[in-house]
């Protein structure tokens, strides 16, 4: 599960919407990384901005994929949009709402946004906006052929999905 | 709401040049009528898709949707037919095929050197401004 950033769906509106959390842990080892302390100053433990990305682009990318059951290969082609207003540390965690704007044969957009909890109140609050372009690879413009098994989908992704109870939306 | 039938050329150009900063980052003025979307203004296969789905957007109302066919804008299974290319270049039927099925893009300097590799540079700015105008007043 090494590559998996997102650890739970919490919500899923076929074709429309999938929300997923991530808790954000101070035994990830890239938290250690992102930033080590220095002569000049302490260890800062930062979630990583792209790591939130990817995190937006897995929750979106299970939406556009369930839409055709997993069967295509769907490919985070291009980020048209990220922006985040706050750090995220150890201890906190983020959810990734990813709507779907647009879906046809070539692929798919979708716009998200990225809310942190605050605790003790427990409110979500918006730290930032990631929008995304997705390619179905096998209909790329190019012609190029891709192995036939779906190396996206794999069993990281069944796990996720079972636990959501969602593993009927899957072809086995 | 637009009232997108009554759309003036300029505000269709406009429109086009909204959707053109968003999708691909240029500045407005960078995005002329001739600017060559993959040659000046640097879109990649992607893009194109990009640029479709917030041409529909932008030009949809509630009375009237915008709807763009899957290669209708953009070329795409330019080589499912053998007679069309020769050589990594358009034969005379695959530049026939081209303007029928794109009568909004001007290939008269494309076709001096037909490389299949090529013919998205022969789309312009203008060239979606044409198509816009066209399937508007359809």
């Amino acid at each position: 599960m090494r590559w998996m950033w997102i650890d739970r769906i919490v919500t899923f509106e076929p074709e429309t919407r999938l929300v997923a959390i991530k808790n954000v842990s101070l035994a990830e080892e890239h938290l250690h990384d992102h930033f080590p302390a220095d002569a000049h100053r302490e260890a800062l433990p930062i979630m990583p901005a792209p790591l939130m990305i990817e995190g937006m682009a897995q929750t979106a990318g299970i939406l556009v994929g369930s839409v055709n059951r997993f069967r295509e290969k769907v490919i985070l082609a291009k980020i048209v949009n990220a922006t985040f207003d706050a750090e995220i540390g150890p201890g906190e965690t983020i959810e990734y709402d990813a709507t779907l704007e647009r879906i046809d044969a070539n692929g798919a957009s979708t716009a998200g946004t990225v809310r942190r909890l605050r605790l003790p109140a427990t409110e979500w609050e918006t730290i930032g906006r990631v929008d995304l372009m997705f390619s179905h690879i096998d209909q790329n413009m190019a012609g190029l052929a891709f192995p036939d098994e779906n190396f996206v989908f794999s069993d990281n992704f069944r796990t996720i999905l079972r636990a959501a109870g969602l593993e009927d939306l899957a072809e086995t | 709401m637009p009232d997108t039938a009554a759309m003036s050329r300029d505000e269709i150009f406009s429109n086009v040049q909204s959707v053109l900063e968003e999708a691909l980052g240029a500045d407005e003025d960078e995005i002329t009528l001739d600017a060559s979307l993959t040659g000046d203004l640097e879109a990649e296969s992607i893009d194109f898709l990009d640029i479709v789905f917030r041409l529909e957007k932008t030009f949809s109302t509630p009375d009237k949707p915008f709807k763009i066919s899957q290669g209708e804008l953009f070329p795409e299974n330019l080589m499912e037919n053998p007679e069309w290319v020769k050589d990594g270049q358009f034969t005379e039927a695959g530049m026939t095929m081209l303007r029928e099925r794109m009568p909004h893009v001007d290939f008269s300097e494309f076709e001096k050197n037909p490389e299949v590799n090529k013919v998205a540079e022969a789309i312009t700015v203008k060239s979606l401004v044409d198509f816009i105008e066209r399937k508007l007043n359809q």
